[in-house]
């Protein structure tokens, strides 16, 4: 039996009927074709399908599209507002924060959460931040300098 | 010139993968596309009598089911291209036909309309299982036991003496000789994105698209060409993005096969995305040795010899290089150090598990752990000094190419001076004397060291199983824009940008005037891949050489237009120029002023302006060389080259690294005060690329130190199945590594460049080890076993 969901994607109504065992990260990549959200663990150890659900980092491989029905989804592809990189998108990239780049997008959005709610970091609060993602390639140092500089730059922005 | 190579440049690659924008195999997608889900051993040996599958056909979305019986005929062999003397090799069928030997072995595969169908449909399917006595233990497996393949009589594999000069003299004339058993546990290599595999046939021109998470692009069309019985040039390999590798796509499985096979029964898309827990049951595994090293010493602790007797665990099968990985751990039991005799007895072994192959280090890190695990052992034995046992038998630098007792000569090295900066940059005197303080007040302190050499750059072609060079051509379009096609696959180590720094520099051109193109067997000249830390160090060199043949080319054109001889003429920032003063071509009054390459009005191809010019851009003769009116007589229209380069020898990196921990007496577990870490790879073309390598490579190490294990119960159950058992390090468990280099050129290729991707891996695990057996020395340990589990630690110091 399909359930009607609406569900807000990077600013974008959509209303589909979907199957209430189909999992939110397979309706945004598989439905709405928002690949840039990646599966790493299936069982919410790694974070790679981390995104934003009204505002909280969510791993979406462990949650169902019908219990995302009325809520505001933000992933990697809706972070760039206006075409122009969020910050901690630039400190990636600045601070060579990734390189398969598989686990990024959901690194960045637990990364943005982070900066979100504590916008001065120490090195030991990003590396607790981020406990809950999975780098295999980085060794993580890259990624807490690129979250320091996306925090500096995000308070110098303000 | 080197405007761009030595800089810390960002990578080109990044904007897509940081926007979401990248395509991943899953992130390919075809209309009609199939979905195939497998019924994998839930045994670990088991007869299959029968398989039902009746009730999966009758299920909503299923398209076909294929068992081991339908295609034994069809799809050959899961291909290994290792050589070895006398190797026993079983004949591994891409699904299980009588007998499953591993859990995960594939039995039957579902073809669907959709995953979730066919996932459903796997468990209507019915496997009558007859469970047979099972082997898991390396050891157990070798003396006897439970056979895997009956027709080969016994679980041996191979054995294999490796090593030069008089062992047994080498022992008699040691004054000490030290022996410890040592296990390099089993690991999981753990790409984040597991193995993937998008098939479509098109059954008009009777051709495949392979899509496929792999490291080898050409080498898997070979193989996969020849299992599915198509010609090589009617199927193209396309590598997307490829979420991290390390090894573990060095390979060629019997999915992609069997994938591409359904595809052409079918006439449709079907693809395969692994999940976790199939990447942890049938994606390789790495390490699974267990040896016992022996080491002859003198009083002032001279080396005279080193003998390593071990097991390889090969698991069930062979996969492409699985017996020849613990050879490499052969090569490399020199380490750092001068050895007269050394002799590696390696004993390969079947068991009831997923094969082991290449992890990153892949046989390397074995070595490195054996011989600075020993050098720790030596320093003790004699009470010296680590530094000292270590300093006593380095070769001088100049003794360099430097001949091994392994039967390597190595490229060229500075032992002393990375230890010095190591020993600097650590403050290690100052360390010691933190760690006597530590010790006073009652706290479990430890320093441990590492002085490392790796063997990389993957290789001369003599010394491979086949083909050890690598591919490169470089064409400057008529626009100016110049395209890198390169045989090697990275994947994460960024090489689109650092070939493209090579390239721009080279040619004198900007850097974003570059595009590197990998991973498409229909648009690249065959290559070898992505592995072995070679990518730079020969594939790079290729890039290299391919320029300077296209450049032979452009300064006969250049030369040609410019009325002069090639010789005369200067190249420098990317333009051929007369002698200062020398009078430019003569005006005649015809061609029209000249339009900067890259201005050009939108949708016209600017007309090559040559009279009254006195210099010419390399990208102003690729448009001459294309239009073709103006070239000298009997010049090949085009500006393009390509070279195939093989490297004489291998490239040997090294370095020390140096850490301090400290552990909790009440929970055992392990914490990193300091890492130090001064690696040697050569030349380094982007140093940001270079550290990102080194943090990832120790992360590793330390995984494998302190956290990792594959672990199979004694039936032969994987007890870690999933990532929440199977524990790679997290952020929060991490040192600052601190970061240094010295640059000893590698004489090997024109770059002197060595290699950097399994560094850290191979010179950090017994960093770790070592400093965890010195904090627990007061404890009278002498040794322990990877991973130093919190509770294992704590056993320890607690009795």
């Amino acid at each position: 039996m399909k359930q009607a969901i609406s569900i807000n994607v990077n600013g974008v109504d959509h209303h589909d009927e979907v199957e209430p065992r189909l999992l939110l990260v397979h309706y945004l990549r598989d439905l709405l074709a928002l690949t840039g959200t990646h599966i790493g663990c299936e069982t919410s150890i790694c974070g790679a399908c981390t995104v934003l659900v009204d505002g909280q980092a969510v791993k979406s491989c462990t949650m169902f599209a019908v219990q995302a029905n009325g809520d505001s989804i933000t992933t990697i592809e809706g972070l760039a507002a206006n075409g122009s990189l969020h910050p901690v998108q630039e400190g990636f990239w600045e601070k060579h924060g990734l390189q398969c780049g598989y686990c990024t997008p959901g690194m960045i959005i637990a990364a943005k959460q982070l900066i979100d709610r504590n916008p001065d970091p120490s090195r030991e609060e990003i590396r607790h931040g981020l406990e809950g993602n999975l780098c295999r390639c980085t060794g993580y140092q890259h990624i807490v300098e690129a979250v320091e500089y996306a925090a500096k730059k995000t308070a110098a922005g303000e | 010139m080197t405007k761009y190579v030595g800089q810390r440049i960002k990578r080109t690659e990044d904007p897509r993968l940081i926007k979401g924008l990248a395509h991943y195999v899953d992130d390919v997608r075809l209309p009609d596309t199939l979905h195939v889900a497998f019924v994998r051993s839930i045994y670990a040996h088991a007869r299959i009598a029968g398989i039902d599958v009746t009730e999966a056909l009758k299920a909503p979305g299923v398209v076909a089911v294929y068992t081991g019986k339908d295609i034994a005929t069809k799809v050959g062999p899961v291909p290994c291209a290792a050589a070895l003397p006398d190797l026993k090799v079983p004949d591994y069928r891409v699904l299980a036909t009588d007998k499953a030997l591993f859990v995960g072995h594939p039995i039957a595969a579902v073809v669907a309309t959709d995953k979730y169908l066919a996932r459903d449909a796997v468990d209507l399917i019915s496997v009558d299982y007859e469970e047979l006595p099972v082997v898991v233990d390396v050891e157990a497996a070798a003396s006897g036991g439970p056979v895997i393949h009956e027709k080969f009589g016994n679980n041996i594999a191979y054995t294999l003496t490796s090593g030069e000069g008089d062992i047994d003299a080498a022992m008699n004339a040691a004054d000490h000789i030290v022996k410890q058993r040592m296990v390099h546990q089993r690991l999981a290599p753990i790409a984040m994105e597991g193995r993937g595999v998008l098939a479509r046939y098109f059954p008009g021109e009777e051709e495949l698209t392979l899509w496929s998470s792999t490291q080898i692009p050409h080498l898997m069309r070979t193989q996969v060409a020849l299992m599915i019985g198509l010609a090589e040039n009617k199927l193209r390999v396309i590598t997307p993005e490829v979420g991290g590798g390390f090894g573990s796509k060095l390979n060629v499985y019997a999915e992609e096969a069997l994938l591409s096979w359904i595809s052409i029964q079918l006439g449709k898309p079907v693809k395969w995305i692994e999940s976790r827990r199939e990447n942890m049951q049938a994606t390789i595994h790495g390490r699974a040795q267990v040896g016992t090293v022996e080491v002859g010493c003198k009083n002032d602790g001279t080396i005279t010899g080193l003998r390593y007797n071990v097991f390889a665990d090969l698991g069930a099968y062979h996969q492409l290089l699985t017996p020849a990985i613990p050879t490499l751990t052969g090569l490399m039991l020199s380490g750092a150090y001068r050895i007269p005799a050394i002799q590696m007895n390696v004993t390969g072994v079947f068991t009831n598990k997923m094969s082991t192959d290449a992890y990153r280090g892949a046989g390397r890190p074995e070595a490195t752990y054996v011989v600075e695990r020993a050098m720790d052992i030596v320093a003790a034995e004699l009470k010296m000094d680590p530094v000292e046992v270590r300093r006593k038998n380095f070769p001088a630098k100049s003794d360099f190419p430097f001949h091994v007792a392994t039967g390597l000569d190595y490229d060229s090295g500075d032992y002393e001076a990375a230890l010095d900066k190591a020993l600097e940059l650590s403050g290690y005197a100052k360390l010691r004397e933190e760690q006597t303080k530590a010790r006073a007040e009652g706290r479990i302190v430890g320093i441990g060291m590492s002085s490392y050499v790796e063997i990389c750059a993957l290789g001369p072609s003599q010394a491979m199983p086949a083909g050890g060079w690598e591919s490169a051509t470089v064409r400057i379009e008529p626009t100016g824009k110049v395209t890198v096609m390169t045989g090697a696959s990275p994947h994460g180590q960024g090489q689109e940008t650092s070939f493209a720094q090579i390239a721009a520099d080279e040619l004198g051109v900007d850097l974003n005037d570059v595009t590197v193109i990998h991973g498409d067997t229909a648009i690249v000249q065959y290559g070898i891949g992505t592995f072995g830390s070679r990518a730079t160090a020969v594939g790079g060199t290729a890039v290299l050489i391919a320029i300077q043949k296209l450049k032979e080319k452009a300064a006969k054109i250049a030369a040609h237009i410019l009325q002069r001889d090639a010789s005369s003429l200067s190249f420098a920032d990317g333009r051929y120029s007369l002698p200062k003063g020398d009078a430019p071509v003569p005006d005649a009054g015809t061609s029209d002023p000249a339009v900067p390459v890259g201005e050009a009005p939108a949708g016209a191809l600017p007309e090559p302006q040559t009279e009254g010019r006195s210099t010419l851009t390399i990208q102003e003769i690729a448009l001459i060389a294309h239009i073709a009116k103006e070239l000298p007589p009997d010049t090949e229209p085009g500006l393009s080259a390509t070279y195939f380069f093989e490297p004489k020898n291998f490239t040997f990196p090294f370095g020390t690294h140096i850490c301090m921990v400290e552990i909790d007496k009440e929970t055992g577990e392990t914490k990193f005060l300091r890492y130090v870490a001064v690696d040697d790879c050569g030349k380094v073309i982007n140093p940001l690329l270079v550290d990102g390598q080194i943090h990832g490579g120790i992360v590793q190490a330390i995984g494998q130190a302190l956290y990792e294990e594959v672990v199979y119960d004694e039936q032969g159950q994987l007890v870690t199945g999933e990532l929440m058992d199977y524990a790679i390090p997290r952020a929060s468990q991490l040192p600052w590594f601190e970061l240094d280099r010295t640059e000893t050129p590698s004489p090997v290729n024109p770059l002197g460049v060595k290699g950097v991707g399994e560094a850290g891996t191979i010179g950090a695990t017994p960093a770790v080890v070592n400093a965890i057996v010195d904090a627990l020395s007061p404890y009278g340990v002498k040794h322990l076993d990877m991973p130093a589990r919190p509770e294992a630690v704590w056993k320890l110091i607690n009795g």
